[in-house]
């Protein structure tokens, strides 16, 4: 059933990690992305990668989610990898073969690159099976809202964000009951070549348009009947707020970006 | 009493795409709705209902005639806002109303956008989701809910902002029987406990007869109005709008053509059925 599909893959749960404020996670997600690129010998990654380890095991989020979340990157991480590896020069040439050249530091290289891509990911999935999508469009809202000055419709964007994110189960239960509705009717979505099949979902694409035309015209009406008027004046019921366990994240976040840097400028 | 809403030679017309000539739906309409009242307006397809609903929270404008709104007229602009926060709206589908992807989320986004103080709304949210029974499911997604439990919080949302009247424009129509009660009850005890007007929309009869008074549009045009009891004892008028009476007061006008002699007022299978005993019992004794 396409109701099951669960969406933003938010892992409801209480642990500090969750309990942190979104603006906090996605900020230090930033720094952390920044400390992943300082990191450039063997300690600074283990800092880099224990440090993640430590945050994962925090936040009570089984390691196997983060598993099943980097299946179809895999390719990409193996491309970047055989990249790498052939296409670095270095001293210490280990394969030589017609003309494909290994060298050592190809081989140091593409390890720290897939491992970078490995973190990069683990980061940002923790990040987003953490924080309800609601509480990361708000955090996003808050963050960019010095660029509103700049007549960026932050608001608005958030808001489009909020109410997609809303119609996504109603739309994909619509495509349901008319792909349904199809059926019945002899419509065959499973066989023929990839054409044939993509020319079958049109007759299930115009009524879905339509109906969701219909559906924001509907909304919109009842919107403005609840004095929707824009960002302007406009209240939150859950105010974010930064806490103590903020700053604490805060603190270790950016002692291990010290760290890092230290540890890159004695070359470890 | 107060009047909440009224409507002076109310006149609207649908324009016309192009060269199509407009639609008119009213030509001199005049209603009035008295403050902690509940109304039920009547009518079949085309008749006019909705469109008279959307009159009353200024969606739709007049083109001719006046409506006032607890006072205010809706066709001056400084009035959108007033209006709005005064007459809540709930409409047929329950899905296309709620906006966000938590129930006490959707049910905040009124008083949010009135720029109330967070605390206040918090506890305006909690009280308005109590109110409709739906305090338990607070932190649900909405499309997880059922249609009733849906539209009771698109109640809840109209609630959360404090109106004194709410507009229902058929709120049960896509809901099954046991939705329907759920949408009702909460409705009548709002009117009743909170002393919010209600304006219900609708084409089910026995919705109707709950109603402390009954309207009948056909075709732009006010055909009855009174109480239930003697709007729905009219059953010829109703039948030549294309209307049923509730089930008691047909089965009653059945009989009668039958011979008997029943009243038409009944509007409970209860009192109907009592009325039909005491019928049959006096024939023997005489």
């Amino acid at each position: 059933m396409l109701k099951d599909i669960t969406l933003g893959q938010y892992f409801p749960g209480n642990s500090p990690i969750h309990r942190l404020d979104p603006r906090t996670k996605l900020i230090l997600l930033v720094v952390y992305i920044v400390i992943l690129f300082v990191a450039s010998g063997p300690v600074s990654y283990c800092l880099c990668l224990g440090f993640l380890a430590a945050c994962i095991a925090v936040s009570k989020i089984p390691p196997k989610s983060f598993l099943r979340g980097m299946k179809p990157l895999i390719f990409l991480m193996c491309f970047t990898g055989i990249m790498n590896l052939f296409f670095t020069g270095g001293e210490t040439l280990l394969v030589k073969f017609w003309i494909i050249h290994i060298y050592l530091e190809g081989v140091i290289r593409a390890v720290y690159m897939i491992l970078r891509f490995i973190a990069l990911i683990c980061a940002t999935f923790l990040l987003t099976y953490t924080t309800s999508p609601i509480a990361l469009t708000d955090a996003l809202e808050s963050l960019l809202r010095p660029l509103g000055k700049l007549g960026l419709p932050v608001h608005e964007l958030a808001m489009m964000m909020c109410i997609a994110l809303r119609f996504i189960p109603t739309l994909l239960e619509e495509t349901d009951k008319i792909m349904s509705a199809q059926k019945a009717r002899g419509a065959d979505f499973e066989t023929g070549s990839l054409i044939q099949r993509v020319k079958a979902l049109i007759p299930i694409l115009v009524p879905l348009f339509i109906s969701a035309f219909r559906r924001a015209d509907e909304l919109a009406t009842a919107m403005e009947c609840r004095c929707y008027q824009g960002g302007e004046g406009r209240t939150k019921m859950k105010q974010l707020r930064y806490g103590r366990l903020d700053a604490s994240a805060f603190a270790v976040t950016l002692a291990v970006l010290a760290g890092s840097i230290a540890l890159t400028v004695f070359g470890l | 009493m107060s009047q909440a809403i009224k409507t002076e030679k109310l006149c609207f017309t649908y324009p016309g795409v192009e060269d199509t000539p407009g639609v008119a739906v009213f030509d001199g309409l005049d209603l009035t709705v008295d403050e902690g009242d509940f109304v039920a307006v009547l009518g079949g397809n085309g008749s006019g209902k909705s469109t008279l609903a959307k009159h009353f929270n200024a969606i739709l404008l007049p083109t001719g005639g006046t409506v006032w709104v607890c006072g205010l007229d809706t066709s001056r602009e400084e009035n959108l806002i007033p209006i709005r926060r005064q007459v809540g709206m709930v409409f047929q589908n329950p899905d296309n109303q709620i906006v966000a992807n938590v129930v006490e989320e959707d049910v905040a986004f009124g008083p949010e956008n009135l720029g109330i103080p967070s605390g206040e709304i918090r506890q305006r949210v909690d009280a308005a989701l109590n109110q409709v029974g739906m305090y338990a499911y607070r932190q649900h997604a909405p499309h997880l809910l059922s249609g009733g439990q849906k539209q009771r919080v698109a109640i809840a949302g109209i609630l959360a902002m404090a109106p004194k009247c709410v507009v229902l424009d058929e709120p049960t129509a896509m809901l099954d029987p046991k939705g329907r009660r759920e949408v009702l009850d909460t409705v009548l005890q709002l009117n009743r406990e909170k002393g919010i007007t209600v304006v219900l929309i609708t084409h089910h009869m026995d919705e109707a007869a709950k109603a402390k008074r009954v309207v009948i549009l056909d075709q732009g045009r006010i055909a009855a109005q009174g109480t239930p009891a003697q709007v729905f004892s009219q059953v010829d008028l109703l039948h030549s709008l294309g209307l049923a009476a509730p089930e008691t007061v047909e089965l009653c006008h059945a009989l009668n053509a039958e011979g008997y002699s029943l009243p038409l007022d009944r509007l409970d299978a209860e009192s109907c059925a009592q009325a039909i005993l005491d019928a049959i019992t006096g024939e023997e004794t005489t």
